[in-house]
């Protein structure tokens, strides 16, 4: 669970260019850590590529925080 | 038996730009988007867009022109025409005819070739493979594209990414330490659907039923293309690479096709290169489709980005869907004298 949040804000400082202690469970994506819409496509991307992971437009449509990433990434792999 | 490799290489380049020029904001009069929106999601400040009286083969013969005159080459040495485009002057005949004559190139075969956005990167492979055949020994390849005319200009999710241009090589034999070392072709016309012009083929003849849908333009889904175009410039160009026996360090230059600046930092990102050594012309021309690469390419040679035995990388994808990767060791022939 901890390996996988480490990992998963790995992606999120490179992707985003944000700093490591602003990636918390409750973080918004968009609102507190200023992405765009095709910054969420890319950071899906890079969590399919990095967990093996097939994650449909419908469920990743549902992930806003930076928790509900790491909760997904627990219950599919 | 020997056998002789005949290297090919692109030994002169022409390009041309309408004049007009259309902005963001000029965008923003007529339609609900922004010059934040447009240029935050695509790197796009403004494009061109050709005159009245302008069509594709107008493009591809200036592009043409300059290229045989870059060359150094008569129209009539040509021995082939390939004419990339999406956006040809009408179905048939085929433009690169239309371009034969104009040209005055009296004993060139010609023909169109269609890969959507990929086009020009595919006729440069396949104009190459008659030179190593030696069945041709010079080739001129144009990717030409009138995009304005096929653009839905009420939406804003297709309509402020395109633009109109040309651009034009001539190929021919090259010493054999330099030229062409490895191409890749993809296709995967399962995503065919996501982008598209739905009518005015056999399919969905033009009719006032296709044209009320709005059928007779560019249709696409931006997500699904954004996603596949990042695969898709990642596996370009590592394939070249692989096929060529070489590996990322041996890369000194990339020339991504120009859709969207986001794609083409992210293919920076995976061959770990660093932007100064990466064209970037998607700020002032938008996408060109087929006329992108050579436009890039053309800015980066004259800039002087591109040196003899460089080792130079050209990558895209398009409609079909397709994706297509050249590796070439750069041969200056005015270097060489
Ligand atoms: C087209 C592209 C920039 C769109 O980015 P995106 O993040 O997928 O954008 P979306 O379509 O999800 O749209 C996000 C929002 O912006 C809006 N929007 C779309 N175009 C807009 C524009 N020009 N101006 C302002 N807003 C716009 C959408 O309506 C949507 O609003 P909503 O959230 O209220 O519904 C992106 O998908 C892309 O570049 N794809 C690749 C396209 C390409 O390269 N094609 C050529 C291949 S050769």
């Amino acid at each position: 669970m901890a390996d996988i949040f480490e990992k998963i804000k790995d992606i999120i400082v490179e992707q985003l260019g944000v700093e490591p202690e602003d990636v918390k469970p409750e973080a918004s994506f968009v609102d507190d850590l200023g992405a765009d819409s095709l910054d969420i496509v890319e950071l899906v991307m890079a969590l399919e590529e990095t967990f093996d992971l097939q994650i449909p437009d419908e469920d990743a449509e549902k992930i806003h925080k930076v928790g509900e990433a790491v909760q997904y990434v627990i219950d599919h792999q | 038996m020997a056998v002789e490799i005949i290297r090919v290489g692109i030994v002169g380049i022409g390009t041309y730009a309408p004049e007009r020029i259309l902005t963001n904001f000029d965008l923003q009069q007529t339609l609900d988007t922004s010059d934040e929106w447009i240029y935050s999601r695509s790197g796009i400040r403004e494009r061109r867009i050709v005159a009245e009286n302008e069509a594709t083969s107008d493009q591809a013969l200036v592009a043409s022109q300059r290229a045989l005159e870059d060359a150094g080459v008569r129209p009539g040495e040509v021995d082939l025409i390939i004419t990339a485009t999406n956006t040809p002057d009408m179905l048939f005949p085929a433009t690169a005819c239309l371009l034969q004559d104009r040209l005055g190139a009296t004993r060139a075969g010609a023909f169109d070739l269609l890969a959507g956005c990929t086009g020009f990167i595919y006729g440069v492979i396949v104009g190459a493979q008659f030179i190593s055949a030696g069945t041709a020994d010079t080739v001129l390849v144009t990717g030409a594209e009138t995009m304005s005319r096929v653009i839905n200009w009420k939406d804003r999710n297709t309509c402020v990414l395109f633009g109109d241009g040309a651009g034009a090589v001539v190929l021919r034999r090259v010493p054999d330490d330099r030229g062409i070392l490895s191409s890749m072709l993809g296709s995967d016309g399962s995503g065919g659907k996501f982008l598209n012009m739905p009518a005015g083929g056999s399919r969905q003849p033009a009719s006032s039923e296709t044209l009320a849908q709005e059928l007779n333009y560019l249709h696409m889904n931006g997500r699904e293309v954004f996603k596949f175009a990042v695969r898709a410039m990642e596996d370009g160009a590592s394939e070249v690479l692989r096929r060529a026996g070489l590996t990322k360090a041996d890369v000194d230059f990339l020339v991504p096709h120009q859709a969207n600046i986001r794609i083409i930092e992210h293919a920076a990102k995976r061959l770990k290169l660093p932007m100064e050594r990466v064209a970037v012309n998607v700020d002032r021309y938008g996408n060109t489709s087929t006329a992108s690469v050579p436009l890039a390419l053309d800015e980066a040679l004259q800039s002087g980005k591109i040196k003899d035995g460089d080792n130079v990388i050209l990558v895209g994808f398009g409609a079909g869907l397709t994706w297509a990767g050249l590796l070439i060791k750069w041969y200056d022939a005015k270097k060489q004298g």
